[in-house]
């Protein structure tokens, strides 16, 4: 079945309501506890089996993803990468299709074609790529298409930091500031690219580089998600306006690695693996018939990684808990969110149930 | 010799050329840790990491070929490749050319390629057809450890631009990144055959651009690489149970393919069966009917490709890539 697109009429509501509502940080919250049970469950499923592939979950960005999906509404667009649930989630898509999509059955999002990487959802304008970067001159078209045949939407585009050393979404940055499209730009910096330090691998500073394009550009804590909704909304309002383009630079962690059984984690993890790993490498350097200097450096280069690894993976930073200080009874929001995504759950196993 | 998975040996085969020669470098995406072995044997001045910046690592790998180094530049999956292929379509592949034979890129593209773990259409393509077409470009796939270091050897020594693809099933490493193999929820079809074997030290070079006879025939040839190879030797041994007696021809090299051996099998069997991971047009299988015809007109042939993009659903997938079940079922009307 195809997706339809928004009408007009409906824009020009959406414009009253969104002068007029109010949000409240229990909205917020309820919407990341959302997000995060969905990928509670996602990460179970796959530790089952019946999710395949890599599976890159998007916990510890929630305050960055809810912060700015507040401010959107129908006919806004997302570009999304690899770690594409938890907007889809925020932005209300069905989580019983969003599940089958994942355990690739033919009612899901995207018939089971996609999976989890590769989420499309044409009725919330969602379209993801798994190859780093992309999302960024997708947004700008989508933009493009907002100018032309939708104007006052926004489009937005989620990206990991290092993406923003990929050459297509500098050039997207330019594209989007001399086009002055309606577009956001949001970097979600949890400090790595899969086993690399991000900042070893980046020149300069990322928000004078957005700048230096013309871009307004700012830097966030993403895990005080109102801190997030405070900028979200100046920025998403100057695109409405037709005033161009933002980059926003929010900072987050990484709590579960890369990805599902991160083989970086499991040497911090597992004591025996670090052990194994090192002789290996010992065993390596001892044999080389290279100059002393070049081993020492190498076998440096790795314990330094190492070390970072466990350092960060101690400084939590994680939105949930952050929100839940300021609320009166986040357990119960919790729970309303655990109850959504367990329905959804059960109710797609069981299709899977009945097909196989 | 000693036994090796597959990437140990290519990595046997990279560590041998660095020791060899200083101007052999690595770089490319996480390096540093995919490759820590090599970091801990040569330090960070040759094994370097990367930014996510394929168009400018690739193209810097052409301008390093042709300022002396010989490097060697990993790109995860051949999917990402696509990032920065004018670096090897426009620049590496036409430096021999442009110079008119007097400038080369001497330059290895080590990548990832191929499905059947359900990654997705992706992260799981072969690509090597695509790659393959154009000229100036050397692609090789290997299908077992001891052709995969051999060919490596090739592929640092050649004086040209060389895709070197290492397939995802039949590489551990890989396989446990990008499949989570760790899982004991998860079953893949891994040819045995081709994830591990016996491999030299230091390896044996294998030369590029030649063909290999696994399995003598007298009734069809199947003609393939990589993964396929081996979903073709267990199509032979069921062929052979029914009296049918089929060849198998492990291709190794996309570009510049054995089209002499590929000629001299048709014409002894008459049949040939390409079973090709990659897509099925403008790709390596059309090539393959080009060769087989050569000699013998008559020749009858079929194909098996990958036909579509490929499907997320674990069934959906094994049903479209290549297996066996297909390979039986396109041998049976050649034989008719
Ligand atoms: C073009 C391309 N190159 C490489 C990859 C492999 N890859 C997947 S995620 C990733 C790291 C991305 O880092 P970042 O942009 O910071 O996002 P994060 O994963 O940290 O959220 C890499 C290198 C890819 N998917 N696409
Ligand atoms: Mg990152």
């Amino acid at each position: 079945m195809r997706g339809r697109l928004p009408d007009e009429p409906r824009f020009v509501l959406y414009d009253l309501v969104m002068s007029r509502r109010s949000t409240t940080l229990e909205d917020l919250y309820l919407q990341m506890a959302r997000m995060r049970a969905f990928e509670e469950a996602a990460a179970e499923l796959w530790a089952d089996g019946l999710i395949s592939g890599e599976l890159h979950l998007g916990i510890g960005e929630e305050g960055i993803v809810a912060g700015i999906l507040d401010h959107l509404a129908d006919g806004d667009a997302m570009a999304l990468d690899h770690r594409g649930t938890p907007p889809l989630v925020g932005r209300g898509a069905n989580l019983e299709s969003l599940f089958l999509e994942l355990l690739g059955h033919p009612d899901g999002l995207g018939g089971g074609n996609g999976g989890h990487m590769h989420l499309f959802d044409r009725t919330l304008l969602a379209a993801s790529s798994g190859i780093v970067g992309a999302s960024a001159p997708t947004a700008c078209g989508f933009a493009f298409s907002h100018q032309q045949l939708r104007p006052g939407r926004v489009a937005v585009a989620f990206l990991g930091e290092s993406a923003v050393n990929q050459g297509m979404v500098m050039e997207a940055l330019n594209l989007a500031a001399v086009w002055k499209l309606p577009v956001v730009f949001v970097v979600k910096d949890n400090g790595w690219a899969i086993s690399t330090r991000s900042s070893r691998m980046t020149g300069g500073d990322l928000v004078r580089r957005a700048a230096s394009f013309g871009l307004t550009a700012r830097k966030v804590d993403g895990s005080d998600v109102m801190e997030v909704w405070e900028e979200a909304r100046r920025m998403t309002a100057r695109a409405r306006a037709g005033k161009g383009p933002s980059y926003l630079h929010a900072t987050c962690h990484r709590p579960r690695g890369h990805f599902e059984d991160d083989p970086l984690l499991r040497r911090v993890e597992e004591p025996r693996a670090l052990a194994d790993d090192f002789r290996q490498v010992m065993k390596a350097a001892r044999r080389a018939q290279q100059p002393i200097r070049s081993r020492v450096a190498g076998l440096a280069a790795i314990g330094r990684t190492i070390a970072t690894v466990t350092v960060t993976r101690r400084r939590t930073k994680d939105p949930l808990s952050h929100a839940a200080r300021r609320l009166d009874d986040p357990k119960a929001l919790d729970r309303k969110a655990a109850e959504e995504v367990k329905g959804a759950v059960v109710a797609a196993l069981a299709r899977v149930g009945t097909r196989r | 010799m000693s036994t090796l998975r597959f990437s140990q040996a290519v990595d046997l085969a990279v560590r041998h050329a660095m020791d060899e020669d200083d101007g052999v470098v690595v770089f490319g995406e996480d390096v540093p840790m995919i490759r820590r072995e090599l970091l801990a044997r040569f330090g960070p001045a040759r094994v370097r990491p990367t930014p996510i910046s394929e168009s400018a690592f690739l193209g810097a790998a052409v301008g390093a070929s042709l300022g002396g180094l010989r490097p060697i530049v990993e790109v995860q999956l051949v999917d990402f490749l696509t990032v920065g292929l004018s670096a090897l379509v426009n620049e590496a592949a036409k430096v021999d050319t442009f110079s008119g034979g007097r400038w080369q890129a001497p330059m290895v593209v080590r990548a990832t390629c191929g499905g059947g773990y359900g990654d997705g259409g992706q992260h799981e393509q072969a690509l090597w057809g695509m790659l393959g077409g154009i000229p100036g470009l050397t692609v090789v796939v290997p299908s077992n450890p001891a052709d995969a270091a051999g060919l490596m050897l090739s592929a640092i020594a050649h004086d040209g631009p060389v895709v070197f693809l290492e397939h995802k099933l039949l590489s551990d490493m890989w396989l446990e990144w990008m499949g989570g193999s760790r899982r004991k929820s998860v079953d893949f079809d891994l040819p045995a055959s081709g994830i591990e074997g016996a491999v030299d030290d230091p390896p044996v070079p294998v030369p590029i651009g030649r063909a290999t006879v696994l399995r003598e025939g007298r009734d069809i040839a199947l003609i393939s690489l990589g993964v396929g190879v081996h979903r073709c030797l267990q199509a032979a041994q069921l062929l052979a149970n029914d009296g049918v007696d089929a060849a198998v021809m492990d291709l190794r090299t996309v570009a510049p393919l054995d089209r002499t051996a590929i000629t001299e099998m048709a014409e002894s069997t008459g049949r040939v069966l390409a079973v090709d991971e990659d897509y099925t047009a403008g790709g390596l299988s059309g090539e393959i009917a080009v060769a087989a015809c050569a000699g013998r007109p008559s020749v009858r042939f079929g194909r098996v490709t990958t036909e579509s993009t490929i499907p997320y659903a674990r069934d959906r997938e094994e049903a479209g890539l290549p297996n066996v079940g297909r390979i039986l079922d396109a041998v049976k009307p050649l034989l008719e």
